[in-house]
């Protein structure tokens, strides 16, 4: 998955709509092109079709209509095992096998890409120590020994394992407490300043968003309603983002 | 005291009959195993094929042991030994809560550690192999205990058709109104039954996750 050029759009929706088998439209001729580097978040409420968005990147979904390309290809034309294995996926709760220790968790894809036992056994432990745990600690210790936040670093580190350019985030915090979810946002947003990947992270936290996002795609009842920089996000005069924004200052004015 | 003096006095017999029940359960386990697992697999990934499987699997169930026993004597290969036959229909009733449990476990693997593995790369197989199976496999091996300690039981019912085991004690005891009789088949295969279920559900616990 190497050899995309900087700034040209690494991964690009071109009319994609996405529709359950006798479904509603769950979203509806999305364009939206994402270039190498930046940190995108989907951002919207419930069930407004970020998520499936952001599935048919790696080709859990496939778009009923229109494409979606990764580094210029349509992911209809990748092997989806290959283009997943390029593509870091996060997600809420982090997913991790309860059956397998916190190395072998974090080791998987390089273990599925065959890599020597030694350079694998090397990477976990410069992952755990990039994520904040301690190797010697908990390397091998089972998920279900680990906090809900040592388990989303676990779920990060393990996406981050075999290197990909792009790394896929759905509500990676969701599931914690504001401390621990603001401690996570702060070392995950200094993590991206050293690895300069492509992101596309899947939230409905508008603070979340404002301060992790390079831009903002928001997305209401399948349909991309505008991109914006965090800045500009902040003055959108597009009525359902001044909405989305007045309930996130709401929340504000109470704590002043 | 009567009664251990009798086992004792009769011992080889109820040796050789013990090993002989053992081998028609085995060998119905082994075969309930090696079908009842795959089906289970089906069930979990194709809905529409784990109906009809699980409801042929529940027939099966609720015909009396005696009456298949008895259905399967006219099957033409099945029928000529009387140990084959005892085997297929154990088998049979073994399936039941082997593909059911086998199911039920795949089914209930956490639907976010499935989407993870898939967004990582996983191939189904490499999902069923490293991720299913192993987190189901304490809900198997609880199907696998029932369903043993049920064939045992049952296979003291073989007997009635001449596939021999511990039922043979049994029948003949009836037929001769001798308690000790009954007894010396019906304790060893009580003993049979609880070592089993405790052998596999210490299994059982080894193998559970804290999901």
């Amino acid at each position: 998955m190497n050899g995309a050029a900087k700034n040209q759009a690494t991964i690009e929706f071109s009319d994609a709509c996405f529709r359950a088998v006798d479904g509603p439209i769950i979203l509806d001729h999305l364009n939206l092109a994402i270039s190498s580097g930046e940190t995108l978040v989907l951002l919207g409420r419930s069930g407004s079709g970020k998520t499936t968005a952001l599935r048919l990147i790696n080709r859990l979904l496939e778009p009923t209509a229109g494409a979606v390309k990764v580094e210029g290809r349509s992911t209809l034309d990748w092997d989806p095992v290959a283009l997943r294995r390029g593509i870091g996926y996060v997600i809420q709760d982090a997913g991790l096998f309860p059956h397998y220790t916190v190395e072998r968790n974090v080791g998987l894809v390089p273990w599925l890409e065959k890599w020597p036992e030694e350079r694998k056994r090397a990477r976990v432990v410069e992952l755990l120590q990039l994520t904040g745990l301690d190797p010697a600690k908990f390397a091998h210790r089972y998920p279900h020994e680990l906090s809900g936040g040592q388990r989303q670093r676990v779920g990060v580190a393990r996406a981050l394992a075999a290197d990909p350019p792009i790394l896929l985030m759905d509500e990676p915090f969701g599931a914690l407490d504001p401390l621990t979810r603001g401690e996570l946002q702060k070392e995950f947003a200094d993590l991206q300043k050293r690895l300069h990947k492509t992101i596309v992270f899947v939230t409905h936290d508008t603070r979340e968003a404002l301060f992790l996002a390079t831009r903002i795609a928001f997305i209401e009842a399948g349909r991309l309603v505008g991109v914006y920089t965090p800045e500009d996000f902040l003055h959108a005069t597009e009525p359902v983002a001044a909405a989305y924004l007045a309930a996130c200052r709401m929340g504000d004015s109470l704590l002043k | 005291m009567d009664f251990l003096h009798f086992m004792f006095r009769n011992r080889d017999q109820i040796f050789s009959a013990t090993l002989e029940h053992l081998w028609l359960v085995g060998a119905a386990m082994s075969l309930a195993v090696l079908i009842g697992i795959p089906l289970g697999i089906v069930a979990a990934r194709r809905p529409w094929l784990g109906k009809p499987i699980i409801g042929a699997a529940n027939v099966a169930e609720t015909i009396p042991s005696l009456a298949l026993f008895g259905f399967l004597l006219p099957v033409p290969w099945l029928g000529d030994r009387a140990d084959r036959l005892a085997i297929t229909a154990l088998a049979l009733y073994a399936l039941l809560p082997i593909i059911r449990n086998t199911a039920t476990g795949i089914t209930g693997v956490d639907a976010k550690v499935r989407d993870a593995a898939r967004g990582m790369g996983m191939t189904d197989n490499q999902i069923l192999i490293h991720v299913e199976l192993p987190l189901a496999f304490s809900y198997l091996l609880a199907g696998v205990r029932v369903a043993t300690v049920l064939t045992i039981a049952i296979a003291t019912i073989a007997a009635a058709i001449g596939a021999g085991g511990l039922g043979e004690f049994i029948f003949r005891g009836l037929a001769m109104v001798n308690d000790q009789l009954i007894l010396a088949g019906a304790v060893p295969a009580a003993a049979l039954a609880l070592a089993a279920d405790f052998i596999l559900g210490a299994l059982e616990k080894r193998f559970r996750f804290a999901q």
